[in-house]
């Protein structure tokens, strides 16, 4: 919100250097984000009027426009549009100066000479308009024709002469949800009096002068249907106004503040919603059909168009805000909608220069109601912004009349109120009234404040106390403040005017020891095991288009209801389709032979079951997603054994124990039926911990190389290059898995002896299965084995390959005997030519 | 093979001369080049039949009074020659290692693409500094799910259906369950619920993890971004203790010239609420560009835990007090490794990976 310091000095007497207001009102949560210093440097700005307005041959964004600025017919090129004929703009001839240093000189556009520039509101320095020029007088809305420009407005005046201005600060401050009351200077004024200890007085505005020939209830009528809508609601009406700009004080106010001046009613509506917080709505009641209004729900489907031209569907269903689908409308008598209540009204009983007879509505609006059909409508207002944060109820009558009083300068002669005011009172929040403890104060700020402290920073900001006893205060939350509620509102509050840099700073003592779970430990330490392998740590998306996971072979998943983009419509349940991505974008780069890993979660679809025990909050997660760790491996070699190889390095850094690699072919009945999605139909294993007493294992993951066709849909060259991969569940790897004993097994001091042996085997048996057999022959005397060579070629039969051991034996007690060797040796040999078809190689 | 010298040889006289042989071991030393040739030269010398060995089966012959002078001059004249010999084979064997190594000489500088470690993500590298700061504090890590009911995300969070409070967050909902009632956390601020649920007090924990809103992607703003959140819950617990608290992280993690103030904010589950700005990193408190002038830059968001909170999860809020605080693991990084756009933290670009 955007406030001048002039403004403020209304409600108490501010003074010193600006930028000591803004520290205050930061220190008041009253974030100052911007000051800006407005008025100065504007005495060569001239008003003009605009004379006319033509088409430049070649040139569809400037117009060629003819002004009069009090010296003769001047002309300019301008690129604005907001504009026309017989307005009153702001003029900076040629030789002037704008803030900023800016120099106007004559310049030839397109064959037109521009002598001089027509303004904007943020190249003056005055607000941050910058869509359009400054209009200081609008000839068509202020319902003024051209020859009627009042004499303070003449052609050639001195802009800060026209509006008043002088040097002033705007602060343009941030204001929280939980404040409604600082949405207005008022309340801005009301806090950083408090904080500087200057008294703070609210003007109360005269009664309007009114006229008992008219009472207001022979005018017009009110009918509130929806009172849990609307619990307040009031009608006034202002009658022989003469609509016509309003004085140059208020235009220039509201131009400050951020809000373009239209005509006198609508200005004093703004005026008094800036300054007071209370929004009007100003209807032409002779346009309002049956001379009343009725205040109801919308019913669904039904269509309001808005001030701003917009057909609006009410009472549509949406996400986010609840679905209540009650919207509040003002309809005319006849029930007709005229406008959304608290949001915006609506285009047919807008104020115009016809107008003479005006409907005040002020009201009180729920805050739920407006915040959610703001949001369902996204339709956000000045109004409704002030409306859903909560207005003050009982604020209603002092801003309507302020307002009534602020026409009186302009609204002509013959202006007066109808007898009496229409309000339809229902249920309006009261008053909290809250105790507060001192004691409790103090533990929670850590403080040491006394009664008296605690009652003197509430009683400035409008907050009643009365001591109930010592330690206990009694106190009456004013209706402006509907944030607070409760004890905790009222500590803060105390809070904020002791100043939170004014409380002690202490450190806890934590009664425990800091630390990692052994799985966060752990984690680090795998991806300190990918690092090493050369692999960089990558982080994909975890939300896909539903294309990126078909490409490899995924389908269904966790969809978004309301996506940004399909791009992003459906939770991963892999890594692989984000990695092959990243690896696409870096092959893009020349960045062909990466590494790349990456932990993060993968959400397998939605488990009914698993979603109504997490919505009946068993405290159980609502999608059973896992914690996967992913690498890709874009080498210029095989890397699907280097996936396999990255695996084993991996387990072996956690000194893992009994999981395998399980290849199609292992004739197991835990054996993978079909190829895991995107991988490479015959270059694939499943990494599975064996399960317990011969039971199925437990799937962790899978690694291999990824299909060449899938490469090529995510773009990358399937042609030079294999990809290598793995996922596993880390949180089952690592949590799960069985590991080596830590305890250490003295070695044997006896001499071990090597046995080699190379089989030659079929191509669908996988060397693990091998490997198998001989662990199981070899027992307890086996203290190693390693496969150390394969071989295809002569001696080995087209579908077969030799597989060369080497299996040290050892025993803890004695040196082994050639004879216990040759029995083992010979128990291998059968075993494995049994087992698998396979024939020891001479 | 080397030629013995004619004239010594087959010669028997006892008359012989030691220091002849001596000088005629040296000049036939002077010409060996390699070992094996010094290994034949020494058994000529020195071996059984080697002059000086005849020589000294010769001294039987001599006059018992020439003996023993004779026998001295003999075994002098072998002393020199081995003496000669040692020396010549541990010039020979020298040369013969300084050949081989020079044979074997490599250029370590060619090295054909080196392997390289990989790096850690910035981002998560940040978490993982920031973990260690709280761990040092005497905080636990804890951690929760991305997708989220509402119960945690927003209700337990003192924000009933339709709050309005929950507008500051652009929330993705699932197609999961009945509308609206699943979503992708907007902060990590469930974990709080979920630790609260299931553990209960004392708490002292942080929980850092990834956060999703619906949000158009710019330099400082990511729709997937990262969150460290901090719970204490214990008996006595006070808004002293939460700017103590961030007081020290900040000092820890930023340095001990950067330092932490507290500003009135808002948030619906903490009360009072608090925006959490430290002094500047770039200018360090002078006033500059990134700080707006301010010398202060705000990190993130705190505050005591709202009373309303402590009741969704049915702890006494008159027994216990508690603060939480949480700020962006992303910015963290943004803001040390002075990374202009925030996007290049999803790109994966190599080429940045590899720089940090």
């Amino acid at each position: 919100m955007r406030v001048p310091l002039s403004w403020l000095t209304d409600f108490a007497p501010f003074g010193g250097d600006p930028v000591d207001l803004a520290s205050t009102l930061d220190d008041l949560g009253l974030v100052v984000e911007e000051m800006l210093h407005v008025g100065e440097g504007l005495g060569d700005v001239v008003l003009a009027r605009v004379l006319e307005i033509g088409a430049i041959a070649g040139a569809d964004r400037i117009r060629r426009v003819v002004v009069e600025a009090g010296g003769g017919p001047v002309e300019v090129v301008c690129g604005a549009w907001n504009f026309h004929e017989g307005d009153i703009i702001a003029f900076a001839p040629v030789g002037s100066v704008l803030p900023g240093g800016f120099e106007i000189s004559r310049r030839k556009m397109k064959g037109v000479v521009s002598n001089g520039m027509l303004c904007s509101g943020r190249e003056l320095g005055l607000s941050e308009d910058h869509e359009g020029i400054l209009i200081v007088h609008d000839a068509d809305s202020s319902g003024v024709g051209d020859s009627e420009v009042p004499p303070a407005m003449a052609p050639g005046t001195r802009l800060v002469d026209a509006l008043g201005i002088g040097p002033d600060t705007v602060f343009d401050i941030a204001v929280e949800a939980n404040r409604p009351d600082a949405w207005c200077v008022a309340g801005i004024a009301r806090d950083l009096a408090a904080a500087l200890h200057l008294p703070f007085t609210l003007p109360a505005p005269p009664r309007p002068a009114s006229d008992p020939g008219a009472p207001v209830a022979t005018l017009t009528t009110v009918e509130v249907v929806d009172e849990d809508l609307c619990p307040r609601f009031t009608a006034r009406v202002l009658l022989d106004v003469v609509v016509g700009p309003s004085p140059e004080w208020i235009a220039r106010r509201l131009a400050l503040a951020g809000m373009r001046p239209i005509n006198n009613v609508v200005d004093a509506s703004n005026y008094v919603m800036l300054d007071l917080g209370q929004p009007t709505h100003p209807y032409d009641l002779d346009l309002v059909a049956g001379r009343g209004l009725r205040v109801r729900a919308a019913r669904p489907g039904e269509i309001v168009t808005t001030l701003d031209g917009v057909e609006r569907r009410m009472g549509e269903r949406s996400v986010g805000m609840g679905d209540d689908r009650r919207d509040c409308l003002i309809c005319d008598a006849e029930d007709a909608p005229i406008g959304i209540g608290g949001i915006m009204g609506g285009a047919t009983s807008e104020i115009s220069s016809s107008t003479s007879r005006v409907l005040l509505e002020a009201a009180y609006f729920t805050p739920m109601a407006i915040a959610r059909s703001s949001k369902r409508l996204s339709l956000r207002s000045e109004a409704s912004a002030r409306f859903e944060r909560g207005c003050d109820p009982e604020g209603i009558d002092r801003a309507a009349t302020r307002l009534c009083e602020l026409l009186g300068a302009t609204a002509g002669e013959r202006y007066r109120n109808a007898e009496g005011v229409l309000d339809v009172r229902g249920l309006v929040p009261d008053p909290a009234r809250v105790t507060v403890r001192t004691a409790r104060v103090n533990a929670v700020l850590g403080s040491e404040l006394d009664d008296e402290q605690v009652v003197g920073y509430l009683e400035p900001i409008g907050f009643t106390c009365t001591s109930q006893s010592a330690g206990v205060v009694d106190v009456t939350v004013p209706t402006f403040r509907p944030d607070t509620e409760r004890e905790i509102d009222v500590i803060e509050e105390v809070a904020r005017h002791h100043g939170y840099a004014n409380l002690p700073r202490r450190r806890p003592f934590t009664p425990q020891v800091g630390g990692l779970t052994p799985y966060q430990r752990d984690r680090r330490m795998a991806r300190q095991v990918m690092a090493g392998l050369g692999a960089h740590e990558a982080w994909t998306a975890s939300l896909l288009g539903p294309d990126q996971q078909a490409r490899v072979g995924i389908d269904g998943g966790v969809r978004v209801t309301n996506p940004l983009t399909p791009d992003e419509s459906v939770l991963r349940q892999s890594l692989l389709p984000g990695m092959l991505g990243a690896l696409a974008f870096n092959a893009d780069r020349r960045q062909g032979e990466v590494r790349l890993f990456e932990v993060g979660h993968v959400f397998p679809p939605p488990e009914p079951d698993r979603v109504a025990r997490a919505l009946a909050r068993s405290g159980s997660t609502v999608i059973a997603e896992r914690e996967v760790l992913g690498l890709a491996l874009a080498g210029l070699g095989d890397d699907a054994r280097n996936a396999a190889a990255a695996w084993q390095v991996l387990v072996d850094a956690f000194g893992i124990i009994d999981v395998e690699l399980v290849a199609p072919g292992a004739g197991r009945a835990d054996e993978p039926a079909s190829v895991p999605a995107g991988l490479h139909p015959t270059r694939w294993a499943r990494l599975v911990v064996s399960g317990r007493e011969g039971g199925p294992g437990h799937v962790l993951g899978v690694v291999g190389e990824v299909d060449p066709t899938v490469l090529t849909e995510f773009g990358l060259d399937a042609e030079h290059r294999r990809v290598g991969w793995l996922e596993v569940d880390l949180e089952a790897l690592l949590d799960d898995a069985p590991r080596r004993s830590v305890l250490v097994t003295p070695v044997s001091r006896f001499p071990s002896s090597d046995i080699d042996l190379a089989f030659v085997v079929d191509e669908s048996v996988p060397a693990a299965s091998v490997e198998k057999t001989l662990r199981q022959e070899g027992g307890e005397l086996l203290e190693s084995l390693a496969l150390f060579d394969v071989y295809r070629g002569p001696g080995a039969p087209e579908g077969t390959r030799s597989l060369a051991y080497r299996l040290r034996l050892c025993a803890p007690d004695r040196t082994l005997t050639d004879q216990e060797v040759a029995e083992v040796r010979a128990r291998c040999i059968a075993a494995v030519e049994q087992a698998h078809g396979a024939r020891l190689r001479g | 093979m080397t030629p013995s010298p004619a004239g010594d040889d087959g010669s028997e006289s006892p008359g012989v001369d030691p220091e002849g042989l001596v000088a005629s071991a040296v000049d036939r030393l002077a010409m060996i080049t390699t070992l094996t040739a010094l290994d034949e030269l020494q058994t000529d010398l020195l071996g059984k039949r080697s002059a000086l060995a005849r020589a000294h089966q010769g001294l039987v012959a001599l006059d018992p009074g020439e003996r023993p002078e004779a026998g001295r001059r003999l075994n002098e004249a072998r002393r020199q020659i081995e003496s000669h010999l040692a020396v010549a084979r541990r010039a020979l064997e020298l040369d013969e290692r300084s050949t081989r190594l020079e044979a074997d000489r490599l250029d370590l500088t060619e090295l054909i693409g080196p392997a390289l470690r990989g790096r850690l993500h910035v981002v998560q590298r940040t978490r993982d500094e920031l973990e260690d700061v709280f761990v040092g504090m005497g905080f636990r890590v804890a951690e929760g799910p991305e997708a989220e009911t509402d119960w945690y995300n927003f209700e337990a969070l003192n924000m009933p259906p339709a709050h309005p409070a929950r507008g500051m967050w652009d929330t993705l909902y699932l197609e999961v369950g009945e509308p609206e009632t699943v979503m992708l956390r907007t902060h990590t601020s469930p974990v709080q619920v979920r630790l609260m649920e299931s553990q209960g007090p004392p708490i002292y924990a942080v929980m850092p993890g990834k956060c999703y809103r619906r949000d158009t992607p710019d330099a400082r703003h990511i729709p997937t971004f990262h969150q460290i959140e901090g719970l204490v819950v214990d008996r006595g617990i006070s808004f002293a203790d939460l700017a103590g608290t961030i007081e020290t992280f900040t000092t820890a993690y930023f340095g001990a010239d950067i330092h932490s103030r507290l500003r009135p904010s808002y948030f619906p589950f903490t009360e009072p609420s608090a925006e959490y700005e430290i002094t500047c990193t770039i200018c360090k408190g002078s006033g500059c560009r990134t700080c707006s002038q301010t010398g202060w830059i705000e990190l993130g968001g705190c505050g005591m835990v709202d009373p309303a909170v402590f009741a969704a999860v049915g702890l006494d809020a008159e027994e216990w007090t508690g603060f939480a605080f949480g700020f962006g693991i992303d910015r963290c990084a943004q803001m040390r490794h002075e990374i202009p756009d925030m996007r290049v933290f999803f790109d994966n670009d190599v080429r940045v990976l590899r720089q940090i």
